[in-house]
């Protein structure tokens, strides 16, 4: 067949650029498509549109400074990023941190991993034509967001976690909340299941589509949930654990091909839906454990570590965040590096999309679930 | 003075010809202020609440914003068509009306082919997206034009064996009579087999429940609602073929696919939910009081429409959307097959 309609007619390829401005490239991407139709030839990325020279910027300021520019990158899971930095900045100045602390850091890393997801996952379903999933987890990502908010009066940026300490310690009444939205949560997780996961059309959306072998994922540098719906288990927080993640039970999902091949669309969509389940088995454990005592006392008057280099990395909710920065002993760092998981996860994109159709391209785009501002910083 | 001209009668076609008009205008503006509600009861939103009681006065409002918007033509645009691909489509939906029978004294024009006009004004519809398209200069709008095309020509033909099912069975394409076959007993409606056809009616009912589900999904993908609303697919095309338009032009595609949304749950209701037909009696007739039968018939006409309608705004908001290979998948591979193994039951079961 394709070979009748190949020799008889000649049509020519078509460039389409797809973004900066686009509803479903997640920010300002732009996708430069080389089309056949409607099938994809080429598939090519530029970023860069995002751009804000935060590496340089490091340079110019203190290490506390820092704190809320890394709340900018990935704006979704600004928590993470942050402990990602902080512990960086600890392991140059060696220094003890009180257990509350690190479990207060591990509660809202958790949390923030949840709200992440719930947005990753809302905003997949919109790519692929659902609007009402999209609503759904917003409304859920909405409590998580008013327990941040109850912490330290920020919804979205939160500069919470600081070198030695956090800035406020939790309210009185945030265990309790804590414990009811995790009650509450459970049912929505089976809701959206419902609603969207097990959808016929969105699993022939999604099955089979954008497959990510493990070996192509793994010489690419994916990480995070990307890299566990190609059934690698690789997560941060079991094989390099950092904070107090080594005292919490919990398993790590990865992509079994359940819908249709391990390491497609689906598998990526699902492994978040999974993490999100044991996110709330490390809350209960974290929240029933959490021992008393003063969140700033270990908070260094003025941050001035010694000569040397650190490198720490934490799993965000997106993949592996990695911090290098050497330090000159001055008040600023000499240099800071970030490794963002996006930026990283969005290099196999072109590898994947191939052959596929336009639609395909959104979702392949939604699965990664990428942030531009991490990619561009 | 000669006899071509008579005013009365000139007069009377204009009415016929003004009255669907003044149902689409207020049904678009309404249709689109319950899907907003509609969307936000199901989204778990509260939906529009300001302007006027309840909200009830915000479409009006939009209306009024977009004929204060400039009117804005792409440099590349080619003029005529952009501005004809709005008309084309509007009439090609209005168009649609003439045919409906909203009761058994009310119908635009009564023509024997009822039926097979609706689908083929629809055809209109297409022309006007392809220009539409053709003439935005941009890629998503030829992109989004040329899926519509293809999805509106493929998803006719099980439409056709649906009409030609229906044609075997009542041997009549006049949507008139069709209504008036299904008389005022809701079981002697299309969907259980219609009335004086004896006990063949049993064996007809599953061909003809099956046959309403393949209308009803053909028709979804003709109005280009979720989840066959690839030519507008706003994930991936923007806004699809009338991503270029603005203002007033705008405003004639929205209107047109609201007043197409009726005029195909309106099909689908004549043909096998008995169209104008009260379910079980009329007032009318119980009070006797003759003039009350034809509102009430335009009164359970329209519930009937606004239900399917209702179900359409329903899908749309729970559904994901489908490739256009799936689309295509689910026209060739499913419902034409489907459509013609019920087509040759009926007919066997009818001539034999």
């Amino acid at each position: 067949m394709t070979n009748i309609i190949e020799s008889k007619l000649k049509t020519d390829e078509m460039v389409l650029n797809m973004g900066p401005q686009h509803p479903s490239t997640h920010g300002v991407l732009r996708v430069e498509l080389k089309l056949d139709g409607e099938k994809i030839v080429k598939a090519d990325s530029h970023l860069g549109y995002l751009h804000r020279c935060f590496e340089k910027h490091c340079e110019a300021m203190t290490y506390p400074q820092i704190i809320p520019y890394v709340d900018r990158m990935d704006y979704l899971a600004a928590m993470s990023n942050e402990l990602g930095y902080v512990l960086a900045v600890e392991k140059l100045l060696k220094i003890e941190i009180p257990e509350r602390v690190e479990y207060i850091r591990v509660i809202m890393a958790e949390f923030q991993r949840i709200a992440s997801h719930l947005v990753a996952l809302g905003t997949f379903g919109l790519d692929t034509g659902a609007f009402t999933p999209f609503l759904y987890t917003f409304r859920d990502r909405e409590k998580i967001l008013t327990l941040f908010e109850l912490t330290c009066g920020a919804r979205l940026l939160y500069n919470y976690i600081w070198v030695g300490g956090v800035s406020h310690d939790l309210h009185p009444d945030f265990i309790r909340l804590a414990k009811e939205f995790i009650e509450y949560f459970r049912p929505k997780v089976v809701e959206l299941n419902e609603l969207l996961t097990y959808n016929k059309i969105f699993i022939e959306r999604t099955a089979n589509i954008g497959v990510l072998p493990p070996e192509l994922a793994i010489n690419y540098g994916v990480s995070g949930p990307s890299l566990r719906g190609s059934g690698v288990k690789w997560d941060i927080r079991r094989e390099d654990p950092y904070s107090i993640y080594d005292m919490f039970e919990f398993d790590i999902p990865v992509g079994e091909g359940l819908a249709g091949t391990t390491g497609d669309c689906w598998d990526r969509y699902y492994v978040r839906i999974l993490e999100m389940e044991q996110s709330l088995r490390i809350l209960e454990q974290a929240l029933d454990q959490i021992p008393e005592g003063d969140v700033s006392a270990a908070v260094p008057k003025r941050v001035k570590p010694i000569d040397g280099i650190s490198y720490a990395r934490v799993e965000n909710p997106k993949g592996e965040l990695g911090y290098f920065i050497i330090s000159k002993g001055g008040l600023q760092p000499f240099r800071v590096k970030v490794r963002p998981p996006s930026f990283v996860n969005l290099s196999v994109f072109s590898e994947i999309a191939k052959g596929h159709m336009v639609a395909d391209v959104v979702a392949i785009l939604g699965s990664l679930d990428i942030v531009l501002g991490e990619i561009d910083r | 003075m000669n006899q071509v001209f008579d005013l009365p009668n000139f007069l009377l076609i204009l009415l016929y010809a003004v009255v669907p008009l003044l149902f689409i205008i207020p049904f678009a503006l309404m249709a689109v202020f319950f899907e907003r509600k509609i969307s936000a009861w199901i989204q778990n939103r509260i939906g529009p609440n300001r302007t006027g009681y309840w909200g009830l006065l915000q479409t009006t409002a939009d209306i009024l914003k977009l004929m204060q918007k400039e009117d804005i033509v792409a440099s590349g645009a080619d003029k005529k068509l952009f501005l004809l691909a709005p008309m084309l489509v509007f009439m090609g939906s209005y168009a649609a009306y003439a045919a409906l029978p909203f009761s058994s004294i009310y119908i635009g024009t009564n023509i024997n082919l009822g039926v097979l006009y609706m689908v083929a004004i629809s055809g209109f519809v297409v022309a006007g997206i392809i220009f539409a398209g053709w003439a935005s200069d941009n890629k998503y709008s030829i992109m989004g034009s040329m899926r519509s095309a293809s999805q509106l020509i493929s998803y006719e033909i099980p439409t056709l064996f649906v009409i030609i099912s229906i044609f075997a069975v009542t041997q009549e394409l006049n949507l008139k009579d069709i209504s008036e076959m299904q008389t005022a007993n809701i079981l002697n409606w299309g969907i259980f087999g219609y009335a004086g056809l004896g006990f063949k009616r049993i064996l007809l009912i599953p061909a003809l429940f099956v046959l309403m589900i393949i209308l009803f999904i053909s028709t979804l993908a003709e109005t280009n609602r979720t989840p066959f609303d690839l030519p507008e697919a706003e994930s991936e095309l923007v806004a699809g073929f009338h991503t270029e338009y603005s203002g007033m032009k705008f405003a004639l595609f929205f209107l047109s696919e609201y007043a197409n949304m009726f005029a195909v749950s309106a099909l689908v209701a004549s043909l096998f939910l008995g169209g104008y037909q009260s379910p079980f009696g009329y007032l009318g007739d119980l009070l006797n009081l003759p003039w009350l039968v034809p509102l009430e018939q335009v009164f359970w006409f329209l519930l009937k429409g606004l239900l399917l309608v209702g179900v359409q705004m329903w899908m749309r908001w729970s559904l994901p959307r489908l490739r256009i290979d799936q689309l295509m998948k689910v026209c060739w591979k499913y419902l034409i097959p489907i459509g013609f193994v019920c087509f040759i039951y009926i007919t066997i079961i009818m001539y034999v």
